[in-house]
């Protein structure tokens, strides 16, 4: 008995540690990424940073403003939601609940694919196939663009919307479909009035998710983006967050302001990402307490 | 080839014997060109290899690097322009080790074969937005560059005089990128190092001249730059930093030096 109860101490024990890996993580990067992007929002002053709209950090002037970046980051997840989203939800609707077993078999797995093909790769076709194609619906003189990079988000973010929101339909107890049935709902009332509102923080949870990577994708966008630093607009070269700090990063020497600020830049873009999660994890945990009232 | 080093170990001994040079440290430590980071990396560990000694690089810029090896702060300033008539009077000697190349590429498709580096400034500037303007179809330059702080873009802005002017189209991360994106453009200019320059897009002529390495060496085409090694001319160099120095600029680096990209100069 004393045995027993010291092994399983021990493996608690184990556990416990495993688990502050993760946590050590966060804090650390937390940590360094605070203590390395203050110095140079410090140097230029935080309006400045924030919403000076010249970057031009190896001018003989330089200028640090990264308002384009921010819209940029901030329209671009923005479009990817605005065309990732329905397409993504609509998808699970039909295979959590109408397809066949077969169908959605293979459905399924063309979407673990897509799930599983790395960035690099999305921003290769889209630089290949993409912008020349843009360039020639659109007809303007290049295709790489904001537009550009929202297509080639909204096709990154559909794997994790389909997946997480099927889970969620799946979830659904089939008691409450079968009681909106047998009142009388057809099957499309029931999917939208019963088994959604059922679903939601599901839901929700995928369009955390699918924000999460829009923002932080770096590589694919870099490739079809153009990483102009513009203002943003559709058919126009831009620069996001993540690629500003990619791109300079290899060239800025050490200490420099340069490089001070492209961490400053990180810190802002990791900001976000914790004001994403917040702001969702908020709404998910009103919506539980809604539903308990009821 | 070990026998040329050997032979220039012995001088090298010889003459550090002459100045009563002190140079007992192990580390050569060069500063200065951020354009100069793969050649001189290349160099380093080549160096590194053949003789143990380490070679550091700090990528300071030019002008600070030819400052550091004035003011004795590091043995060999890389300076990827030619000095300045003052900098000499100052004492410092500028030795040529390669010849930096960009070419000045469009899509194939493209009538253009020719421009001036007049117009390429022009148009990298915005002064030119048409390709008709130039002798070509009626159809907008787009303008592909690469991202700040890249020695390709650095070398061809200050060849151009276009230094922060350029409006760029697209800022991309590597040669490559930019080799993709000028072939997939039928309107699209772009510049890469000579080096990298492949089939899928067509080298301009600057001025009437092709760019090769003949040229280039002998300065006909203009759109390049020395890359030079800074010294000081009156105080020798540390024994190892003259036995890096040596090596450099021996013909045995060339195979280096070319694979890095560059002209080697010797």
């Amino acid at each position: 008995m004393k045995k027993n109860r010291l092994f399983e101490n021990i493996v608690h024990g184990i556990f416990l540690i495993l688990g502050l890996i993760t946590v050590g993580c966060v804090l650390l990067i937390t940590v360094y990424l605070i203590i390395s992007g203050i110095p140079a929002i410090r140097e230029i002053g935080l309006w400045d940073f924030l919403f000076g709209k010249e970057w031009a950090s190896t001018a003989a002037e330089p200028e640090y403003g990264i308002l384009p970046f921010i819209l940029t980051s901030v329209y671009g997840t923005a479009g990817a939601i605005l065309i990732g989203v329905p397409i993504g939800f609509f998808t699970a609707m039909y295979l959590s609940k109408v397809a066949n077993k077969k169908i959605r078999a293979v459905i399924e797995a063309a979407v673990n694919l897509l799930a599983g093909i790395p960035s690099v790769v999305y921003g290769l076709v889209g630089m290949l196939v993409l912008v020349p194609a843009i360039r020639d619906i659109f007809n303007v003189p290049d295709g790489a663009s904001l537009l550009a990079a929202i297509i080639v988000l909204a096709v990154m973010i559909l794997p994790n919307i389909i997946k997480v929101s099927i889970t969620a339909l799946d979830a659904v107890p089939k008691e409450y479909e079968d009681a909106s049935l047998a009142l009388g709902a057809t099957p499309t009332e029931t999917f939208f009035k019963v088994s959604v509102p059922a679903a939601k923080s599901g839901i929700a949870a995928a369009v955390v998710l699918g924000v999460g990577r829009a923002i932080g994708e770096a590589m694919a966008v870099m490739m079809v983006a153009g990483n102009v630093a513009n203002m943003p607009s559709l058919f126009e070269s831009v620069r996001f967050l993540t690629t500003a700090v990619a791109s300079e990063m290899a060239y800025s020497s050490p200490g420099s302001l340069q490089r001070n600020a492209l961490f400053s830049i990180a810190l802002v873009l990791f900001l976000f990402i914790m004001l994403i999660n917040a702001t969702l994890n908020f709404f998910l945990k009103r919506d539980n307490s809604h539903y308990k009232e009821k | 080839m070990k026998k040329i080093i050997s032979l220039l170990t012995v001088a090298m001994l010889i003459v550090c014997s002459l100045t009563g040079c002190g140079g007992n440290k192990e580390a050569v430590a060069t500063d200065g060109s951020t354009s100069m980071n793969k050649v001189i990396g290349a160099l380093g560990e080549a160096f590194e290899a053949e003789s143990g000694i380490t070679v550091t690089y700090n990528a300071i810029g030019s002008g600070a690097g030819i400052q550091a090896v004035q003011e004795g702060r590091c043995d060999i300033g890389l300076a990827s322009r030619n000095l300045k008539t003052q900098e000499k009077v100052n004492g410092l000697e500028g030795t040529i080790l390669a010849y930096d190349g960009i070419a000045i590429i469009v899509n194939p498709q493209n009538p253009v074969s020719d421009l001036n580096v007049e117009s390429i400034a022009k148009i990298y500037t915005g002064e030119i937005k048409n390709w008709k303007e130039v002798g070509g179809n009626d159809a907008e330059i787009v303008l592909i560059g690469r991202e700040a702080g890249s020695g390709t873009r650095d070398g061809f802005e200050s060849i151009t005089d276009t230094e922060d002017k350029c409006k760029y189209r697209q800022e991309l991360t590597s040669t490559g990128d930019v080799i993709t994106t000028v072939a997939s453009n039928p309107n699209a200019i772009g510049y890469a190092s000579l080096a990298s320059v492949k089939d899928t897009v067509k080298p301009l002529t600057v001025g009437g001249i092709a760019a090769s390495e003949e040229t280039i060496k002998n300065g006909s085409y203009v759109v390049q730059r020395p890359f030079v090694l800074v010294t000081k001319k009156d105080s020798a160099l540390s024994e190892s930093a003259q036995k890096f120095f040596d090596y450099i600029t021996s013909q045995a680096a060339n195979d280096i030096i070319s694979d890095a990209g560059v002209v080697p100069a010797n």
